[in-house]
């Protein structure tokens, strides 16, 4: 008993029983279907038209697909927790990032090219250079002209795009080069953009360990006041996060943007800054600030990946996945919640009560 | 029960994680009586209350309420309102911005026939209230056009005025100047005539003998005794607080009137001020040397120390520090010299409410180190210890986020914060405000040891006893002026009294 109640009490509890419960879905599915019960953990390796052994299997769909978003939760996570607001122009500065990259690599006006323009270190340096550059602005607004988080960034929301697609000159720029497109694909038999999301979560994990990142993340976040008190720099701190938040966009724009090989700057992270958010809110941090675990934040992307891909597995449409993921997501969100905790405290200590007696 | 009891409490227990917060307490209030709820930080008072009033669930024991068969239980504050128990805090909880009337009546508005809210109804029934406590308020101006004290008062009518049998009131006065509790006495005493029953929580202990019929004594989380007031004076009041007899504060400070004319400046300021809250001062302050400022609440004493510290930023003069000239833009820079400010607002200011009682100690170590050189672990856990054990911080662990504990142990973690910076100059505000006698001592001592380690101190309290017996010199205040400065035979309690009232004193 008391080690059921320890696992419980752990923060991380939830976020990990959520997906383990989507994760069952699967599985019951695939029973229901007379399919291998564990067909969803099945991980087989194929031979592509290239002939390269690659791995295959929906895991290994979700952690390739939900690469973006766990980037951007990286970012979401500490500007929720310094600011208490929420970043949401980076799918928008996402789009920005890939356009500026294309658009550098293919030389301007020009849609298709198979050879680059430019050497392919300076367009992406460049387009992460710009997405750092959209968070330094909206970390600008918020931290130094105390501009509420989400009208400030509500500016690049609908500015970045827009840039984006001036820079691309109104057209999707498709860059044909097989280099660029190694980062939306394969190295080896593992697909890039697990390898990029997984550099970039041991980078934050290493730097909250090793630093103090965390403590003055949190300090601010907690109390701005008593923050500065004690000698932090609050607005320097939510610049940072919000330029890290920033830095984070433009890496998954340029994953998302190798992907397609082109620069499509109407569709690329569009409404990507939502499932960033939620992915803060599903690893069961307070949208409200202060106190963050970045281990939360990561499940929680994965786990709307998941939702996902098992909805596609399941055969719904995908115009009408939305309405199904909203569902899942209102469940986990409402077994999170303090009150119903409460209650399910209440109840099993109830039943404990009733077994004694 | 008997008919003229308002209220009693029966084997109350509670439990915190690791720490048995209330063990079998029984409290009784009469009807018409002020009673006051006594013991040190952490002793549970304030859990008794929350028991009371449905904040906290109790585990055992049962609470029996005038005019209502059978024990109650209280969901929540408004249940426990609902059954005549009320309660006002320390911070006012009201709406600055709406009128009085409106605060009186919010969530309980007169309504009219078609369910708007009929304001002239509204304003006539708070008239009529205010004109029954005896208070001279305009109901349709806006709250934050009185005073604190007013505010309070304002509360106290509001609670009074939903049929309340007991009212609560947890620290009301700590922040008024004595014109002001002696207006809330009054009030408080018109409503003990009218029957009500008053359960009063302060540290004040000459407010207990000023207004109270009863004492009540808790010592941690038991009932030591309820006595009347003549049955504990205050000597006795203070033993059974602490369990031991009452340590003898006059003695701490050292023999013989130091001197400190040739001790090397630490701080030297000339002309320093910040618009709208201190004008332009001078102030200087020797190696080794405790500096009190004293004043009315908001005559500038906090303000002209923050102005050093460069929490307000000073706008002219000239700051050296070690005889050098220094610019202090924010709190870091004065850090980096060897500042520390224990600001008097405990909770806006002091505690990072979510972290760790750990956390909260190293928080201006690690902030002077910077973000990339993260305080080890290892070492982390040693100053946590070493603080804990040294101030005798009560916590369930080193690991327990602060806001659990109760106010003076949270003080306690922001003075280790500060000692683990090992400042040269340390402001203290209020550093005794909400703290219990013992603990009071024990920060009186630690003034007077760092300064005989040859640090520099500003300490500034409310009161001027407590300032006396610590204090080399003080710089009075009036009005966000710096006055004057005593010292030497002029610092009595007398001649601080006159210094701080200025020429009216004399009249």
């Amino acid at each position: 008993m008391s080690k059921v109640k320890q696992i419980t009490k752990m923060q991380l509890f939830l976020p990990i029983f959520s997906m383990i419960l989507v994760m069952l879905v699967n599985v019951v599915y695939d029973i229901a279907c007379g399919n291998p019960p564990f067909g969803f953990f099945a991980i087989s390796t194929q031979v592509t038209s290239s002939g390269n052994a690659i791995l295959y299997g929906r895991l290994i769909d979700i952690l390739n697909r939900g690469s973006e978003v766990a980037i951007l939760a990286i970012g979401m996570t500490l500007v929720v927790s310094a600011s208490a607001g929420t970043d949401i122009s980076v799918g928008s500065v996402m789009s920005l990032s890939g356009g500026m990259c294309c658009m550098l690599l293919a030389g301007y006006g020009v849609t298709n090219v198979s050879e680059y323009a430019k050497p392919l270190w300076f367009g992406i340096g460049a387009g992460i250079l710009v997405a750092v550059v959209c968070g330094l602005f909206n970390g600008f607004l918020v931290a130094y002209l105390n501009i509420q988080p989400m009208v400030a960034t509500l500016i690049l929301w609908s500015a970045g795009r827009a840039i984006g697609l001036l820079l691309c000159n109104s057209a999707i720029v498709y860059v044909r080069v097989p280099s660029f497109q190694v980062f939306g694909s394969y190295v080896g038999f593992l697909p890039t953009p697990i390898l990029i999301a997984a550099v970039c979560v041991l980078i934050m994990a290493l730097l909250l360990k090793f630093t103090a990142l965390g403590t003055f993340v949190q300090s601010v976040g907690i109390n701005k006041k008593a923050a500065r008190i004690s000698g932090f720099n609050s607005a320097k701190i939510i610049l940072m996060c919000y330029a890290i938040c920033g830095l984070c966009a433009g890496i998954a724009g340029i994953t998302a943007t190798s992907r397609i090989y082109s620069a499509d700057t109407n569709n690329i992270g569009l409404n990507m800054e939502l499932d960033a958010i939620l992915a803060v809110a599903l690893g069961g941090n307070s949208l409200g600030g202060g106190k963050f675990n970045l281990a939360g934040s990561i499940i929680g992307a994965y786990t709307i990946q998941a939702i996902t891909t098992t909805l596609y597995a399941l055969g719904v449409s995908s115009a009408q996945a939305p309405v199904f993921k909203a569902i899942v997501v209102i469940l986990i969100v409402v077994i999170q919640a303090e009150p119903v905790r409460d209650y399910l405290k209440k109840l099993s200590a109830k039943k404990a009560a009733a077994k004694e007696a | 029960m008997d008919s003229n009891i308002a209220l009693t409490m029966r084997g109350i227990c509670m439990t915190f994680p690791g720490v048995k917060a209330l063990d079998n307490v029984d409290f009784t209030l009469k009807k018409g009586e002020i009673r006051a709820l006594m013991g040190e930080n952490g002793a549970g008072k304030s859990t008794l209350i929350k028991c009371l009033t449905g904040v906290n669930k109790f585990e055992a024991g049962e609470i029996h309420v005038d005019g209502i068969e059978g024990a109650i239980v209280n969901k929540d504050t408004m249940d426990a309102q609902k059954k005549g128990i009320s309660t006002v805090y320390q911070e006012v909880n009201l709406c600055p911005n709406l009128s009085v009337a409106e605060n009186l009546y919010i969530g309980r508005e007169p309504l009219t026939k078609i369910g708007t809210v009929n304001r002239r109804k509204m304003n006539q029934m708070a008239a009529q209230l205010m004109q029954d406590l005896d208070l001279d308020i305009e109901v349709t101006k806006n709250l934050e056009e009185y005073s604190l004290a007013l505010q309070q008062m304002i509360a106290i009518a509001r609670a009074v005025d939903m049929d309340c049998k007991v009212l609560i009131l947890d620290e009301p006065t700590s922040s008024l100047d004595d014109n002001e509790v002696e207006k809330l006495f009054g009030m408080m005493k018109r409503l003990r005539d009218q029957g009500v029953g008053i359960v009063f929580v302060t540290h004040f202990l000459e407010q207990v003998y000023a207004v109270c019929d009863g004492i009540t004594v808790l010592r941690n989380g038991t009932l030591v005794g309820e006595y009347t007031v003549e049955e504990l004076p205050r000597v006795k009041l203070v033993a059974a607080m602490m369990g031991k007899d009452f340590d003898d504060l006059a003695s701490i400070k050292p023999e013989g009137t130091m001197d400190f004319e040739h001790a090397p400046l630490e701080i030297d300021a000339k002309g320093l001020s910040h618009a709208g809250t201190i004008k332009p001062f001078d102030l200087q302050i020797h190696k080794g040397e405790v500096v009190g400022l004293t004043g009315l609440l908001g005559s500038g004493r906090s303000e002209l120390a923050r102005a050093i510290y460069g929490a307000d930023r000073a706008q002219t003069g000239i700051l050296k520090v070690n005889g050098e000239e220094v610019k202090i833009k924010s709190p870091i820079d004065a850090m980096n010299l060897g500042m520390g400010l224990l600001p008097d607002d405990r909770k806006a200011e002091g505690i990072i409410g979510d972290l760790s009682v750990r956390e909260n100690i190293i928080l201006a170590m690690q902030a002077k180190a910077g973000i990339f050189k993260k305080i080890p672990m290892a070492k982390q856990i040693e100053l946590a210890d070493q603080y804990i054990e040294m101030l005798q911080i009560k916590t369930a662990s080193k690991e327990t986020l602060i806001k659990r504990l109760s106010g003076g142990n949270q003080q306690k973690v922001i003075l280790a914060r500060w000692l683990a910076t090992n400042p040269d100059f340390l402001i203290l505000d209020e550093p005794t405000r909400g703290i219990d006698i013992g603990t009071k001592t024990e920060i009186q001592k630690l003034v007077i040891k760092l300064a005989q380690e040859g640090k520099s101190l500003i300490f500034i309290s409310s009161e001027i006893e407590e300032m006396l017996r610590t204090c080399n010199r003080m710089a009075v205040l009036r009005d966000g002026a710096k006055v004057g400065e005593i010292s030497g035979d002029e610092m009595t309690q007398e001649g601080v009294m006159h210094a701080i009232a200025g020429g009216a004193a004399h009249e």
